[in-house]
């Protein structure tokens, strides 16, 4: 038997998916204004939108699940690295164009399955936050897959920057399928996805894009982990350094 | 288009003075639903005015819970920056009418779909010129993600090719039609 009581597991849970939509969000939005081209900069913002949209319907039900009147922007702005939850992958810098690429894609193929899955949550709020994601991970998700098919079988340049993107995001792969104590406690109450199925569907879904892309998904070297126990890397800091500063300094204070 | 995004709140909000009296709970309810479906049928969407959030299917529900009016919207995207504008016009709209306490719920499930665009509110769409979804989300073509059937809202050419997957805005692509030239927004089916 666990120790950790059902509400415990749902609150971390739910906080640790809306912390994953905020720093990735976050991290797109850097793109703003510096897109390669005009459109493009607009779907990379749009994405963002989405994700920040996300990341705000799970910040107000974790701190309704957790009872301690904390809201979605004392969760997003008022808590430090250690108490943050999400992936080392998003947290990333965005790098060029072939790293935001081929992180998002990851993301984006991780997001759908995961979504599809969490579609039959036995937790009402959560299914219902899944049904409305998902239809956007769809659409994200055949977005990216089109650029990493026009980059990957583009221009030698692109190829090479394409297979550096890969090299360089596949040491945070393994950390996105790990399970832990909270993930068991949710998968056995019906409410959580088990990471392994999603797995399984995320390395044929990417391989079969990658086949058209030219590209190949290597199995890691060596694997980072430690993102949901706040063991971050060091781009955490500066980006919650920015992202946080207005809160910091004014707390509580409203557009 | 004479359409101020701001203007209206701004004046309706700020100059006390032009406020109407504040009815009681009884005089509230007394108004027929039709009146109070009537004036909320002025709230547009801020993107798109041709729309009202009835018809773009964001307002889903207006019903009396004890003393309070309660109003339903649900997100067409889960970003969408429109909400908090829609919150603002309704309870404008409906103090307008004195009705004394105003809830704005969101509810998140069943989630927004494009299905949910009336016959009408396509033609308004396409008058405006956006080109409406064609297809249902349950249509083969959707779910099996091929391009889908668009025609320029301009000259009905269906020689339209996509330019971009992300327009001006969440719900929108970018489409060019290859007769006209016409450059247009694709309301995307979701």
């Amino acid at each position: 038997m666990s120790d950790l009581t059902q509400q415990e597991a749902l609150f971390t849970y739910t906080l640790r998916l809306a912390d994953n939509a905020l720093i990735l969000g976050h991290r797109l939005s850097e793109w703003c204004g510096h897109g390669p081209f005009l459109e493009e900069d607009i779907g990379v913002i749009n994405t963002a939108l989405d994700l920040l949209g996300r990341c705000r319907m799970l910040y107000s039900y974790a701190g309704e699940v957790e009872g301690k009147g904390r809201d979605e922007d004392d969760l997003a702005f008022h808590r430090d690295e250690r108490e943050f939850t999400n992936y080392l992958l998003m947290e990333q810098p965005k790098g060029d164009f072939a790293y935001t690429t081929i992180r998002q894609f990851y993301a984006d193929v991780w997001n759908l399955h995961f979504y599809t899955e969490l579609c039959n949550s036995k937790d009402e709020t959560l299914a219902a936050i899944a049904r409305k994601v998902v239809k956007e991970c769809r659409y994200h998700f055949r977005h990216n897959a089109e650029w990493v098919k026009r980059l990957g079988d583009g221009t030698e340049e692109s190829h090479q920057r394409m297979n550096d993107a890969i090299a360089e995001a596949s040491r945070f792969v393994n950390e996105m399928f790990e399970m832990d104590e909270v993930d068991q406690v949710m998968v056995d109450a019906g409410v959580g996805v088990d990471l392994n199925v999603v797995k399984e569907k995320w390395i044929a879904s990417v391989d079969q894009v990658f086949a058209d892309a030219t590209l190949q998904r290597p199995e890691p070297e060596y694997d980072r982990s430690g993102g949901r126990k706040g063991l971050h890397t060091e781009q955490l800091g500066f980006l919650l350094a920015e992202m946080q500063y207005v809160q910091r300094c004014h707390p509580g204070l409203q557009w | 288009m004479d359409y101020n995004p701001v203007g209206s709140f701004i004046s309706d909000n700020l100059i006390s003075s032009d406020r109407p009296p504040v009815l009681s709970v009884a005089e509230a309810q007394a108004i027929e639903m039709s009146d109070i479906e009537h004036a909320l049928s002025t709230v547009v969407d801020p993107e798109i005015p041709v729309l009202s959030a009835r018809e773009l299917g964001v307002l889903r529900d207006v019903e009396w819970q004890g003393d309070t009016l309660v109003t339903t919207i649900t997100p067409t995207y889960s970003g969408c920056p429109a909400m908090g504008h829609f919150e603002d016009d309704i309870r404008v709209c409906l103090e307008k009418l004195g009705i004394p306490k105003i809830k704005v719920n969101t509810r998140l499930s069943p989630a927004w779909t494009s299905d949910w665009l009336s016959d009408d509110a396509k033609q308004k769409l396409r008058d405006y010129g956006i080109a409406p979804p064609m297809e249902t989300t349950s249509s083969l073509k959707v779910l099996l993600g091929h391009a889908p059937e668009v025609s320029c809202p301009k000259c009905h050419s269906t020689e339209v090719r996509e330019v971009s997957r992300h327009g001006s805005t969440a719900c929108k692509a970018l489409y060019q039609c290859d007769s006209c030239q016409e450059p247009f927004d694709y309301f995307k089916c979701i």
